[in-house]
Protein backbone atom coordinates (compact mmCIF):
# COMPACT_ATOMS: atom_id res chain seq x y z
CA UNK A 1 0.00 0.00 0.00
CA UNK A 2 1.49 3.49 -0.90
CA UNK A 3 0.61 6.71 0.69
CA UNK A 4 -0.62 9.23 -0.63
CA UNK A 5 -0.17 12.41 0.68
CA UNK A 6 -2.97 14.90 0.16
CA UNK A 7 -3.22 19.19 1.43
CA UNK A 8 -6.39 20.38 2.51
CA UNK A 9 -6.48 24.83 1.66
CA UNK A 10 -9.66 25.73 2.92
CA UNK A 11 -11.01 24.77 6.41
CA UNK A 12 -14.44 25.50 6.30
CA UNK A 13 -17.69 23.24 6.62
CA UNK A 14 -16.48 21.61 3.19
CA UNK A 15 -12.57 21.18 4.46
CA UNK A 16 -14.11 19.96 7.93
CA UNK A 17 -16.19 17.77 5.91
CA UNK A 18 -13.64 16.05 3.98
CA UNK A 19 -11.33 15.56 7.05
CA UNK A 20 -14.51 13.55 8.88
CA UNK A 21 -15.53 10.95 6.22
CA UNK A 22 -11.49 10.56 5.32
CA UNK A 23 -11.52 9.34 9.05
CA UNK A 24 -14.49 8.08 8.77
CA UNK A 25 -13.70 6.08 5.85
CA UNK A 26 -10.26 4.82 6.80
CA UNK A 27 -11.15 0.95 6.36
CA UNK A 28 -12.51 1.26 2.84
CA UNK A 29 -9.68 3.28 1.57
CA UNK A 30 -7.31 0.25 3.02
CA UNK A 31 -9.67 -2.22 1.16
CA UNK A 32 -8.92 -0.22 -1.44
CA UNK A 33 -5.75 -0.37 -0.94
CA UNK A 34 -5.17 3.36 -0.70
CA UNK A 35 -3.63 5.22 2.42
CA UNK A 36 -4.31 8.74 2.50
CA UNK A 37 -2.67 11.15 4.50
CA UNK A 38 -3.58 14.70 5.23
CA UNK A 39 0.29 16.40 5.38
CA UNK A 40 -1.24 20.21 4.67
CA UNK A 41 -4.32 21.88 6.19
CA UNK A 42 -4.75 25.50 5.44
CA UNK A 43 -7.40 28.09 6.19
CA UNK A 44 -7.65 31.94 5.59
CA UNK A 45 -5.44 33.17 8.53
CA UNK A 46 -3.32 30.01 9.40
CA UNK A 47 -1.61 26.66 8.05
CA UNK A 48 -1.01 23.31 10.15
CA UNK A 49 1.77 20.99 8.18
CA UNK A 50 3.30 17.78 9.33
CA UNK A 51 5.11 15.40 7.05
CA UNK A 52 4.29 12.30 9.10
CA UNK A 53 0.45 12.55 8.86
CA UNK A 54 -1.82 15.72 10.79
CA UNK A 55 -3.75 14.47 13.63
CA UNK A 56 -7.37 14.93 12.15
CA UNK A 57 -9.46 14.81 14.60
CA UNK A 58 -7.37 17.26 16.71
CA UNK A 59 -6.97 19.81 14.16
CA UNK A 60 -10.82 20.08 13.89
CA UNK A 61 -10.84 20.41 18.03
CA UNK A 62 -8.34 23.20 17.19
CA UNK A 63 -9.93 25.23 14.60
CA UNK A 64 -13.20 24.77 16.65
CA UNK A 65 -12.00 26.57 19.73
CA UNK A 66 -9.56 28.91 18.16
CA UNK A 67 -11.20 29.91 14.97
CA UNK A 68 -7.88 29.01 13.07
CA UNK A 69 -6.15 25.83 12.22
CA UNK A 70 -2.41 26.37 12.89
CA UNK A 71 0.07 29.27 12.75
CA UNK A 72 -0.11 32.62 10.74
CA UNK A 73 2.87 33.10 8.82
CA UNK A 74 2.89 30.86 5.90
CA UNK A 75 1.12 31.69 2.22
CA UNK A 76 -1.06 29.22 1.10
CA UNK A 77 1.58 29.14 -2.31
CA UNK A 78 4.18 28.30 -0.09
CA UNK A 79 2.51 25.68 1.64
CA UNK A 80 1.74 23.92 -1.61
CA UNK A 81 5.08 24.59 -3.31
CA UNK A 82 7.05 23.46 -0.17
CA UNK A 83 5.31 20.52 1.10
CA UNK A 84 5.71 16.94 0.10
CA UNK A 85 2.78 15.75 -1.60
CA UNK A 86 0.59 14.33 -4.46
CA UNK A 87 -3.07 15.93 -4.43
CA UNK A 88 -3.86 19.08 -3.40
CA UNK A 89 -7.92 19.45 -2.37
CA UNK A 90 -9.30 23.05 -3.04
CA UNK A 91 -12.28 23.76 -0.89
CA UNK A 92 -11.83 27.74 -0.43
CA UNK A 93 -14.88 29.96 -0.31
CA UNK A 94 -16.28 30.65 -4.24
CA UNK A 95 -16.01 34.26 -5.64
CA UNK A 96 -17.57 33.53 -9.28
CA UNK A 97 -16.40 37.50 -10.43
CA UNK A 98 -12.68 36.85 -9.62
CA UNK A 99 -12.28 33.06 -9.35
CA UNK A 100 -9.75 33.67 -6.10
CA UNK A 101 -8.07 32.76 -3.69
CA UNK A 102 -9.23 29.34 -5.62
CA UNK A 103 -7.70 29.79 -8.96
CA UNK A 104 -4.48 30.98 -7.93
CA UNK A 105 -4.25 27.92 -5.71
CA UNK A 106 -5.22 25.56 -8.30
CA UNK A 107 -2.91 27.18 -10.90
CA UNK A 108 0.11 27.02 -7.95
CA UNK A 109 -0.89 23.27 -7.27
CA UNK A 110 -0.81 22.63 -10.60
CA UNK A 111 2.47 23.94 -11.63
CA UNK A 112 4.28 22.77 -8.94
CA UNK A 113 2.63 19.33 -9.94
CA UNK A 114 0.17 18.18 -7.50
CA UNK A 115 -3.04 16.81 -9.03
CA UNK A 116 -6.75 18.58 -7.61
CA UNK A 117 -9.85 17.75 -6.25
CA UNK A 118 -12.27 20.82 -5.78
CA UNK A 119 -15.98 21.77 -5.17
CA UNK A 120 -15.06 25.48 -5.50
CA UNK A 121 -17.30 26.99 -8.89
CA UNK A 122 -15.59 30.17 -8.51
CA UNK A 123 -12.12 29.27 -10.48
CA UNK A 124 -14.23 27.79 -13.47
CA UNK A 125 -16.66 30.57 -13.91
CA UNK A 126 -14.46 32.30 -16.53
CA UNK A 127 -11.14 30.08 -16.62
CA UNK A 128 -12.05 26.47 -17.27
CA UNK A 129 -10.35 26.04 -20.48
CA UNK A 130 -7.05 27.52 -18.89
CA UNK A 131 -7.45 25.42 -16.02
CA UNK A 132 -7.94 22.14 -18.14
CA UNK A 133 -5.25 22.99 -19.64
CA UNK A 134 -2.78 23.90 -16.97
CA UNK A 135 -3.43 20.25 -15.79
CA UNK A 136 -2.56 18.52 -19.01
CA UNK A 137 0.45 20.72 -19.60
CA UNK A 138 1.30 19.75 -16.41
CA UNK A 139 0.59 15.82 -16.55
CA UNK A 140 -1.69 16.09 -13.45
CA UNK A 141 -5.43 15.57 -12.80
CA UNK A 142 -8.01 18.24 -12.10
CA UNK A 143 -11.26 16.76 -10.51
CA UNK A 144 -14.24 18.97 -10.02
CA UNK A 145 -17.23 16.98 -9.68
CA UNK A 146 -18.14 18.45 -6.05
CA UNK A 147 -19.00 21.87 -7.78
CA UNK A 148 -21.90 20.92 -9.53
CA UNK A 149 -25.16 19.67 -7.88
CA UNK A 150 -23.51 18.62 -4.47
CA UNK A 151 -23.55 14.55 -4.22
CA UNK A 152 -25.29 13.77 -7.23
CA UNK A 153 -22.02 12.49 -9.54
CA UNK A 154 -23.52 14.12 -13.07
CA UNK A 155 -19.67 15.17 -14.34
CA UNK A 156 -18.74 11.63 -13.88
CA UNK A 157 -22.01 10.35 -15.26
CA UNK A 158 -20.77 12.45 -18.81
CA UNK A 159 -17.65 12.10 -19.24
CA UNK A 160 -16.93 8.15 -18.04
CA UNK A 161 -20.62 6.50 -17.95
CA UNK A 162 -21.77 8.30 -20.72
CA UNK A 163 -18.30 8.14 -22.75
CA UNK A 164 -19.26 8.03 -26.74
CA UNK A 165 -23.00 9.21 -26.56
CA UNK A 166 -23.56 12.97 -27.85
CA UNK A 167 -24.95 14.68 -25.58
CA UNK A 168 -27.63 16.78 -27.00
CA UNK A 169 -29.24 18.66 -24.14
CA UNK A 170 -29.11 18.74 -20.46
CA UNK A 171 -32.04 20.21 -18.32
CA UNK A 172 -31.50 20.49 -14.63
CA UNK A 173 -32.66 21.90 -11.35
CA UNK A 174 -28.98 22.67 -10.10
CA UNK A 175 -29.57 25.24 -6.92
CA UNK A 176 -31.54 23.67 -3.64
CA UNK A 177 -32.43 27.17 -2.42
CA UNK A 178 -34.40 28.43 -5.01
CA UNK A 179 -35.87 24.92 -5.31
CA UNK A 180 -36.88 25.06 -1.76
CA UNK A 181 -38.27 28.89 -1.85
CA UNK A 182 -40.69 27.51 -4.54
CA UNK A 183 -41.60 24.43 -3.25
CA UNK A 184 -42.66 26.32 -0.31
CA UNK A 185 -44.06 29.02 -1.93
CA UNK A 186 -46.31 27.18 -4.07
CA UNK A 187 -47.28 24.34 -1.06
CA UNK A 188 -48.44 27.03 1.57
CA UNK A 189 -49.22 30.16 -0.45
CA UNK A 190 -46.08 32.13 1.23
CA UNK A 191 -44.68 34.98 -0.48
CA UNK A 192 -41.14 35.17 -1.86
CA UNK A 193 -40.18 37.02 1.00
CA UNK A 194 -41.52 34.80 3.25
CA UNK A 195 -40.59 31.46 1.89
CA UNK A 196 -36.67 32.87 1.79
CA UNK A 197 -36.53 33.86 5.55
CA UNK A 198 -37.85 30.37 6.05
CA UNK A 199 -34.94 29.03 4.11
CA UNK A 200 -32.56 31.12 5.95
CA UNK A 201 -34.02 30.21 9.60
CA UNK A 202 -33.27 26.44 8.38
CA UNK A 203 -29.87 27.28 6.93
CA UNK A 204 -30.92 26.28 3.31
CA UNK A 205 -30.56 30.06 2.22
CA UNK A 206 -27.50 31.81 2.70
CA UNK A 207 -27.32 35.75 4.77
CA UNK A 208 -26.71 36.96 1.20
CA UNK A 209 -28.85 34.88 -1.23
CA UNK A 210 -28.23 36.83 -4.16
CA UNK A 211 -25.69 34.43 -5.49
CA UNK A 212 -28.62 31.56 -5.12
CA UNK A 213 -31.95 33.65 -5.84
CA UNK A 214 -30.83 35.17 -9.12
CA UNK A 215 -29.59 32.50 -10.22
CA UNK A 216 -25.83 33.07 -10.44
CA UNK A 217 -24.96 29.66 -8.64
CA UNK A 218 -26.53 27.70 -10.90
CA UNK A 219 -25.36 29.77 -13.37
CA UNK A 220 -21.66 28.96 -12.38
CA UNK A 221 -22.70 25.27 -12.17
CA UNK A 222 -24.16 25.52 -15.57
CA UNK A 223 -21.30 26.84 -17.15
CA UNK A 224 -18.91 23.82 -15.89
CA UNK A 225 -21.56 21.06 -17.25
CA UNK A 226 -21.68 23.28 -20.40
CA UNK A 227 -17.26 22.63 -20.79
CA UNK A 228 -17.86 19.23 -19.52
CA UNK A 229 -20.30 18.29 -22.25
CA UNK A 230 -18.57 20.24 -25.03
CA UNK A 231 -15.34 21.77 -24.08
CA UNK A 232 -16.77 25.06 -25.51
CA UNK A 233 -15.23 26.82 -23.71
CA UNK A 234 -18.18 29.43 -22.04
CA UNK A 235 -17.80 31.51 -19.68
CA UNK A 236 -20.53 32.92 -17.06
CA UNK A 237 -20.90 36.00 -18.69
CA UNK A 238 -22.68 33.75 -22.28
CA UNK A 239 -25.25 32.42 -19.33
CA UNK A 240 -28.95 34.29 -19.88
CA UNK A 241 -29.93 34.23 -16.74
CA UNK A 242 -33.35 34.89 -14.76
CA UNK A 243 -33.70 34.56 -10.95
CA UNK A 244 -36.53 33.65 -8.96
CA UNK A 245 -37.50 36.99 -6.97
CA UNK A 246 -40.14 37.98 -8.94
CA UNK A 247 -42.77 34.73 -8.60
CA UNK A 248 -45.27 35.35 -6.68
CA UNK A 249 -47.48 32.44 -4.78
CA UNK A 250 -50.45 33.57 -7.28
CA UNK A 251 -48.43 32.74 -10.37
CA UNK A 252 -47.97 29.37 -8.52
CA UNK A 253 -51.12 28.65 -7.79
CA UNK A 254 -51.91 29.75 -11.54
CA UNK A 255 -49.54 27.33 -12.97
CA UNK A 256 -50.78 24.22 -10.32
CA UNK A 257 -54.43 24.69 -11.26
CA UNK A 258 -53.18 24.18 -15.15
CA UNK A 259 -51.32 21.08 -14.03
CA UNK A 260 -47.77 23.11 -13.62
CA UNK A 261 -44.94 23.33 -11.06
CA UNK A 262 -42.21 26.42 -11.48
CA UNK A 263 -38.80 25.61 -10.78
CA UNK A 264 -35.78 27.38 -11.86
CA UNK A 265 -33.83 25.26 -14.57
CA UNK A 266 -31.20 25.03 -15.87
CA UNK A 267 -31.00 24.11 -19.52
CA UNK A 268 -27.55 23.77 -21.49
CA UNK A 269 -27.07 22.91 -24.94
CA UNK A 270 -24.43 23.61 -27.85
CA UNK A 271 -26.94 26.20 -28.49
CA UNK A 272 -28.77 27.28 -25.47
CA UNK A 273 -27.01 28.19 -21.88
CA UNK A 274 -29.90 29.56 -19.66
CA UNK A 275 -31.01 29.98 -16.55
CA UNK A 276 -34.83 31.20 -15.81
CA UNK A 277 -38.18 29.75 -14.05
CA UNK A 278 -39.77 27.18 -16.24
CA UNK A 279 -43.32 25.57 -16.15
CA UNK A 280 -42.62 22.11 -15.59
CA UNK A 281 -45.66 19.63 -16.10
CA UNK A 282 -46.02 18.25 -12.43
CA UNK A 283 -45.82 14.50 -13.44
CA UNK A 284 -42.20 15.20 -15.21
CA UNK A 285 -39.36 13.89 -13.63
CA UNK A 286 -37.59 17.70 -13.30
CA UNK A 287 -40.68 18.72 -10.70
CA UNK A 288 -39.01 17.49 -7.53
CA UNK A 289 -39.60 19.43 -4.19
CA UNK A 290 -37.28 21.07 -1.44
CA UNK A 291 -33.63 21.19 -1.99
CA UNK A 292 -32.95 18.06 -4.33
CA UNK A 293 -30.98 18.48 -7.30
CA UNK A 294 -32.16 16.84 -10.23
CA UNK A 295 -30.93 16.90 -13.97
CA UNK A 296 -31.62 14.99 -17.55
CA UNK A 297 -29.09 14.12 -19.85
CA UNK A 298 -30.69 13.81 -23.30
CA UNK A 299 -28.27 12.01 -25.71
CA UNK A 300 -28.37 10.23 -28.58
CA UNK A 301 -27.50 6.63 -28.00
CA UNK A 302 -28.53 6.08 -24.56
CA UNK A 303 -31.28 8.78 -24.73
CA UNK A 304 -32.63 10.24 -21.49
CA UNK A 305 -30.81 9.14 -17.99
CA UNK A 306 -32.05 11.46 -14.85
CA UNK A 307 -29.78 11.83 -11.91
CA UNK A 308 -31.13 13.40 -8.49
CA UNK A 309 -29.28 13.97 -4.97
CA UNK A 310 -28.80 15.87 -2.18
CA UNK A 311 -27.26 19.47 -3.59
CA UNK A 312 -25.26 20.40 -0.26
CA UNK A 313 -24.25 20.20 2.86
CA UNK A 314 -20.65 19.69 3.75
CA UNK A 315 -20.24 15.57 4.16
CA UNK A 316 -22.43 15.06 1.05
CA UNK A 317 -20.14 17.24 -0.45
CA UNK A 318 -17.24 15.71 0.82
CA UNK A 319 -18.44 12.39 -0.16
CA UNK A 320 -17.68 13.45 -3.90
CA UNK A 321 -14.49 14.75 -3.13
CA UNK A 322 -13.80 11.80 -1.25
CA UNK A 323 -14.90 9.39 -4.47
CA UNK A 324 -12.54 12.17 -6.40
CA UNK A 325 -9.67 11.33 -4.54
CA UNK A 326 -9.72 7.78 -4.68
CA UNK A 327 -10.36 7.86 -8.16
CA UNK A 328 -6.97 9.84 -8.69
CA UNK A 329 -5.04 7.81 -6.14
CA UNK A 330 -5.84 4.52 -7.48
CA UNK A 331 -5.40 5.71 -11.18
CA UNK A 332 -1.97 7.19 -9.68
CA UNK A 333 -0.94 3.91 -8.05
CA UNK A 334 -1.61 1.94 -11.09
CA UNK A 335 0.56 3.76 -13.25
CA UNK A 336 3.25 4.28 -10.71
CA UNK A 337 3.60 0.75 -9.22
CA UNK B 1 -58.59 14.05 -45.86
CA UNK B 2 -61.16 11.37 -45.89
CA UNK B 3 -60.70 9.71 -49.44
CA UNK B 4 -61.91 6.62 -51.09
CA UNK B 5 -59.98 4.46 -53.45
CA UNK B 6 -61.09 2.16 -56.21
CA UNK B 7 -60.21 -2.11 -54.99
CA UNK B 8 -57.64 -2.49 -57.93
CA UNK B 9 -53.53 -2.07 -57.33
CA UNK B 10 -51.72 0.82 -57.41
CA UNK B 11 -54.64 3.38 -56.03
CA UNK B 12 -52.50 4.60 -52.43
CA UNK B 13 -49.96 5.92 -54.93
CA UNK B 14 -52.28 7.64 -56.73
CA UNK B 15 -53.52 9.16 -53.83
CA UNK B 16 -50.61 9.88 -52.07
CA UNK B 17 -48.55 11.59 -55.08
CA UNK B 18 -50.30 14.28 -55.39
CA UNK B 19 -49.53 15.25 -51.65
CA UNK B 20 -46.59 14.98 -51.65
CA UNK B 21 -45.90 16.64 -55.68
CA UNK B 22 -47.45 20.41 -54.15
CA UNK B 23 -44.92 19.87 -51.01
CA UNK B 24 -47.78 18.20 -48.46
CA UNK B 25 -46.15 17.19 -45.49
CA UNK B 26 -47.75 13.97 -45.23
CA UNK B 27 -48.01 12.58 -41.18
CA UNK B 28 -50.12 9.85 -41.24
CA UNK B 29 -52.64 7.48 -43.52
CA UNK B 30 -54.61 4.87 -42.61
CA UNK B 31 -55.41 2.40 -45.43
CA UNK B 32 -59.26 0.50 -43.81
CA UNK B 33 -57.84 -2.48 -46.03
CA UNK B 34 -61.20 -4.58 -44.94
CA UNK B 35 -63.47 -1.97 -44.99
CA UNK B 36 -66.02 -1.48 -48.06
CA UNK B 37 -67.80 1.80 -48.82
CA UNK B 38 -71.25 1.47 -49.99
CA UNK B 39 -69.99 2.36 -53.32
CA UNK B 40 -67.46 -0.92 -53.14
CA UNK B 41 -64.35 1.67 -52.54
CA UNK B 42 -61.79 1.33 -50.15
CA UNK B 43 -61.65 4.21 -47.48
CA UNK B 44 -58.50 6.11 -46.54
CA UNK B 45 -57.86 8.38 -43.88
CA UNK B 46 -54.57 11.31 -45.01
CA UNK B 47 -53.84 13.40 -42.07
CA UNK B 48 -50.59 15.82 -43.49
CA UNK B 49 -49.61 19.56 -43.59
CA UNK B 50 -50.37 21.91 -46.45
CA UNK B 51 -50.32 25.37 -47.48
CA UNK B 52 -53.78 26.19 -47.41
CA UNK B 53 -53.96 27.88 -51.10
CA UNK B 54 -52.92 24.82 -52.32
CA UNK B 55 -55.90 23.00 -51.51
CA UNK B 56 -58.07 23.53 -54.19
CA UNK B 57 -55.21 22.63 -56.72
CA UNK B 58 -54.70 19.15 -54.59
CA UNK B 59 -58.35 18.27 -54.79
CA UNK B 60 -58.43 18.74 -58.77
CA UNK B 61 -55.37 16.61 -58.99
CA UNK B 62 -56.69 13.55 -56.47
CA UNK B 63 -59.86 13.49 -58.74
CA UNK B 64 -58.50 13.63 -61.96
CA UNK B 65 -56.18 10.44 -60.76
CA UNK B 66 -59.54 8.70 -59.94
CA UNK B 67 -59.46 9.39 -55.99
CA UNK B 68 -62.68 10.17 -54.60
CA UNK B 69 -62.46 12.87 -51.91
CA UNK B 70 -65.43 12.49 -49.15
CA UNK B 71 -64.15 14.66 -46.89
CA UNK B 72 -61.99 17.40 -45.78
CA UNK B 73 -61.62 18.69 -42.21
CA UNK B 74 -59.29 21.53 -41.74
CA UNK B 75 -57.48 22.02 -38.24
CA UNK B 76 -55.41 24.79 -39.45
CA UNK B 77 -53.31 25.70 -35.53
CA UNK B 78 -52.06 22.01 -34.31
CA UNK B 79 -48.63 22.97 -32.20
CA UNK B 80 -49.72 24.33 -28.48
CA UNK B 81 -48.02 25.84 -25.66
CA UNK B 82 -48.58 26.78 -22.23
CA UNK B 83 -47.12 30.36 -20.96
CA UNK B 84 -46.87 32.41 -18.22
CA UNK B 85 -46.56 36.10 -17.32
CA UNK B 86 -45.92 37.51 -14.11
CA UNK B 87 -45.81 41.05 -13.44
CA UNK B 88 -48.14 44.81 -14.23
CA UNK B 89 -49.75 42.82 -17.42
CA UNK B 90 -53.53 44.60 -16.92
CA UNK B 91 -51.81 48.08 -16.66
CA UNK B 92 -49.33 47.75 -19.36
CA UNK B 93 -52.53 46.46 -21.33
CA UNK B 94 -53.45 43.22 -22.13
CA UNK B 95 -55.56 43.78 -24.91
CA UNK B 96 -52.05 44.86 -27.06
CA UNK B 97 -49.91 41.98 -25.38
CA UNK B 98 -52.57 39.17 -27.09
CA UNK B 99 -52.80 41.39 -30.26
CA UNK B 100 -48.74 41.41 -30.31
CA UNK B 101 -49.14 37.36 -30.85
CA UNK B 102 -52.66 37.38 -32.75
CA UNK B 103 -50.92 39.34 -35.28
CA UNK B 104 -48.84 37.34 -36.65
CA UNK B 105 -51.76 35.08 -38.09
CA UNK B 106 -50.24 31.84 -37.93
CA UNK B 107 -50.33 32.01 -33.60
CA UNK B 108 -53.41 32.54 -31.58
CA UNK B 109 -53.35 33.37 -27.61
CA UNK B 110 -56.98 30.38 -27.51
CA UNK B 111 -56.94 30.51 -23.49
CA UNK B 112 -56.39 32.89 -20.76
CA UNK B 113 -56.73 32.54 -17.18
CA UNK B 114 -55.78 36.19 -14.99
CA UNK B 115 -54.45 36.33 -11.08
CA UNK B 116 -54.85 39.33 -9.70
CA UNK B 117 -54.73 39.91 -5.74
CA UNK B 118 -54.83 43.64 -5.74
CA UNK B 119 -54.84 46.70 -7.47
CA UNK B 120 -50.94 48.25 -6.41
CA UNK B 121 -49.85 44.18 -6.72
CA UNK B 122 -48.65 42.15 -9.67
CA UNK B 123 -50.41 39.80 -11.23
CA UNK B 124 -50.49 36.56 -13.18
CA UNK B 125 -51.62 35.49 -16.13
CA UNK B 126 -51.28 31.74 -17.74
CA UNK B 127 -52.30 31.24 -21.77
CA UNK B 128 -52.25 28.59 -23.95
CA UNK B 129 -51.20 29.26 -27.86
CA UNK B 130 -51.92 27.86 -30.53
CA UNK B 131 -50.00 27.96 -33.97
CA UNK B 132 -50.64 26.33 -37.26
CA UNK B 133 -46.36 24.98 -37.07
CA UNK B 134 -43.33 24.34 -34.53
CA UNK B 135 -41.87 27.25 -36.38
CA UNK B 136 -44.92 29.50 -35.66
CA UNK B 137 -45.09 28.99 -32.28
CA UNK B 138 -41.52 29.57 -31.75
CA UNK B 139 -41.75 32.68 -33.54
CA UNK B 140 -44.31 33.77 -31.71
CA UNK B 141 -43.16 32.99 -28.59
CA UNK B 142 -40.12 35.31 -29.55
CA UNK B 143 -42.54 38.18 -30.48
CA UNK B 144 -44.61 37.73 -26.51
CA UNK B 145 -41.10 37.48 -25.25
CA UNK B 146 -39.98 40.74 -26.78
CA UNK B 147 -43.70 42.43 -25.87
CA UNK B 148 -43.17 40.83 -22.00
CA UNK B 149 -39.53 42.57 -21.64
CA UNK B 150 -40.75 45.83 -22.91
CA UNK B 151 -43.36 45.95 -19.98
CA UNK B 152 -41.41 44.51 -17.65
CA UNK B 153 -43.35 41.20 -17.46
CA UNK B 154 -41.98 37.88 -16.91
CA UNK B 155 -42.53 35.21 -19.34
CA UNK B 156 -41.89 31.82 -17.52
CA UNK B 157 -42.22 29.50 -20.80
CA UNK B 158 -42.84 25.28 -20.06
CA UNK B 159 -39.22 23.35 -20.36
CA UNK B 160 -38.71 21.68 -23.99
CA UNK B 161 -40.38 18.68 -25.08
CA UNK B 162 -42.39 18.49 -21.98
CA UNK B 163 -44.24 15.43 -21.32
Amino acid sequence: MKDIKISIIGFGDVGQGVVQVLSQKQQTLEKLGVNIKVVAIVDSRSSLVNADGIDLEKAVQVKRDTGIVGKAGSTTAEIIKNTDHDLVVEVTPTDINTGEPGLTNILTAIENGKHVVTSNKGPFARNYAKLMKAAKDHGVILRYEATVGGAMPIINLIQENLAGNTIERIDGILNGTCNYILTRMGEETLDYQHALLEAQELGIAEADPTYDVMGIDAACKLVILANTAYNNNAIFDDVSITGITKITPQALELADKNGYAVRLICEVSEQVLSVAPKLVPKKHPLAVGGTLNIATIHTDLSKMVTISGIGAGSIETASVILSDIIHISTGYLTHTL
Amino acid sequence: MNLELKDIPGQLVLALQPISEIKGNILSVVHHHDERTPRGTIPVHVLFELNKEKLDELIEQLEKNGVLVARVGEKRLHEEMSVMLIGHIVHTDIRDTIDAVDSTGCAEIVDLALSMPGIEQVSSAFMIIHASTKENLMSALDILHKTADEKGLLMIEPIKNAI
